[in-house]
């Protein structure tokens, strides 16, 4: 692990953890968050047969740069009647409550900022603070919209954890540990041995829960799209409707962290996703480092794998938000409570009697 | 019962058809175009900004007369006798000095009605379209090449032609 790697190198805990803690925003939130957000244009753009933004630096692949710039150099606003105190954590609550997830993400077999035997609880426990910043801000904002904005997102955020903890949990249950880098580490070698695709047991269970796992994963997908507010869940924001929802009020940097928060969450479902299903850091066609007897490779093309599955499923999440409409809070409550509990839980009893045959 | 299963089971295809459907677009060539960098060519009869070549102005005065929001200004001075102005390209003989050619684009509606009754062609359309100003009266374009003290000068040398002009005319009634 990074930690005691680094503990033994200066000798200093305090050195050790405060790097271990800094390195996932550095090494990787703030890239990742410039990357993702170009792409998220870019992606819109060809999409709607546009180019997206052409004119910073070659195709545009600066674009996020100056606009992080831009973001640095405007006027911090506050109006009169916020509730100043709540206005300014709230930013800053829901981006720690997003950042704090990437602590138990493991990016590679040494990249793990924790290696927390509750790995998974803790991520599903933690990002429930996004819930709290977004309503502090909704509330502080002391807007009509902001507020309907932030009491649609916690009321969408608390329907659709259900669905994801219950399939979830039916991991869990198979598997036995909520650890992610165990559970990462139990999917190792080939493809064919993702939880997605049975596990890594070869027995008659594997092939029987095959088709329940892709309905899980399904299941999975829909309700943590929804956690992060995007399309077509994207009710709390929702431009047409509610300007744009609990951060209509905030500028500047504030506002930047609200961004950056939710480019975090979107990485941290599908990490998320693909701990538990598509092997986590492990590679699907076996490693270039152990071909060539090359040890320190490997865990760089964990972290390649791991980033590349990630990106793909942020990828997916940006197709879905151009390829359909915004839903109504009906529609919305309707899809998790009707469809989406009924069958992660039908789906939970069948994969927990499945193990035990 | 078989309603609900059938809802999920649209629900899904749907949302493959669809993403099926984006994922096309995505790699189908975009149909904008970089604008200040690359424009699309403009129809033949496109009407954009005018232009007068002045070297082939008369000052007849008729395009201000044609245009129906008058946004066309032309004052002239008759020049002297012994002035040579030279000649238009199509062998016109200019006879006036044009002191004064604005044309105000903020007025004008480009239809080019203008452009028709000019005898020598020396006003017509160009496929100039962007100009746009912050200041509304940058809009007022000076067509008249003489510079405002050969302006002056004229307007001076044609007052004082015609004065004499009336002093010889009421010598000559006085001594009849």
């Amino acid at each position: 692990m990074i930690y005691d790697f680094l503990n033994d190198l200066t000798g200093s805990p305090f050195i050790a953890g405060t790097i271990t803690a800094l390195l996932p925003l550095f090494a990787f939130i703030l890239p990742f968050a410039l990357f993702a957000v170009l792409l998220e244009r870019k992606v819109a753009g060809h999409m709607q047969d546009r180019l997206g933004p052409m004119r910073v630096g070659y195709h545009g692949i600066l674009q996020t740069v100056a606009d992080i710039i831009k973001l640095i150099q405007k006027e911090d606003i506050i109006a009169r009647n916020n509730d100043k105190l709540l206005f300014n954590i709230a930013p800053v609550l829901t981006f720690a409550g997003s950042y704090a997830a990437f602590a138990a993400i493991p990016f590679s077999s040494v990249f793990l900022g924790a290696n927390i035997d509750l790995g998974i609880f803790y991520i599903i426990a933690v990002t429930g603070l996004v819930v709290a910043g977004i309503l502090m801000a909704g509330w502080a904002s002391n807007n009509k919209y902001s507020l309907l904005g932030a009491m649609r997102s916690a009321a969408q955020i608390i329907s659709y954890e259900i669905p994801t903890i219950l399939v979830v949990l039916s991991v869990v249950m198979l598997t036995g540990t909520m650890s992610l880098y165990d559970l990462s580490e139990s999917q190792s070698s080939y493809f064919w041995n993702w939880y997605l695709l049975g596990g890594p047991e070869f027995e008659i269970q594997k092939f029987l829960l095959i088709p329940f796992m892709l309905i899980g994963f399904l299941i999975i997908y829909i309700s943590t799209l929804a956690e992060v507010n995007r399309t077509p869940f994207d009710i709390p924001e929702a431009e047409s409707e509610l300007v744009s929802g609990y951060h209509t009020e905030y500028s500047g940097m504030k506002f930047a962290m609200f961004f950056l928060a939710e480019y975090a969450n979107m990485f941290a479902v599908s990490a998320i996703l693909v701990a538990l299903f598509l092997g986590g850091y492990q590679s699907p066609f076996g490693y270039l480092g152990n071909l060539l007897n090359i040890n320190w490779l490997i865990p760089l093309e964990q972290f390649f794998w791991f980033t590349f599955k990630g990106i793909f499923f942020v990828f997916v999440q940006m197709w879905l938000r151009w390829t359909l409409p915004r839903l109504r809070v009906d529609q919305l409550m309707a899809a998790s409570w009707k469809y989406l509990i009924p069958i992660a839980f039908f789906n939970l009893l069948i994969i927990g009697i499945i193990s035990i045959l | 019962m078989r309603a609900y299963f059938n809802n999920i089971f649209t629900a899904l295809i749907t949302i493959f058809v669809g993403m099926k459907v984006t994922l096309r677009h995505l790699f189908t060539p975009s149909v904008t175009i970089q604008y200040p960098d690359v424009k699309l060519p403009l129809p033949e009869r496109e009407r954009n900004r005018l232009y007068v070549n002045m070297d082939d102005c008369i000052g007849c005065d008729q395009c201000a007369r044609a245009c129906p929001v008058n946004c066309i200004e032309i004052e002239t001075v008759k020049s002297l006798p012994g002035e040579d102005l030279g000649k238009t390209s199509n062998g016109k003989k200019k006879a006036l000095w044009v002191t004064k050619f604005t044309i105000d684009f903020a007025k004008c509606c480009y239809c080019q009605l203008c452009v028709f009754p000019c005898p020598t062609e020396c006003i017509y359309m160009t496929d100039v379209y962007e100009f746009s100003e912050y200041d509304r009266n940058n809009l007022i374009y000076d067509f008249a090449t003489l510079t405002p003290q050969e302006r002056q000068e004229k307007i001076e040398n044609f007052r004082k032609f015609s004065e004499e002009k009336e002093k010889q005319k009421a010598k000559t009634d006085k001594s009849e």
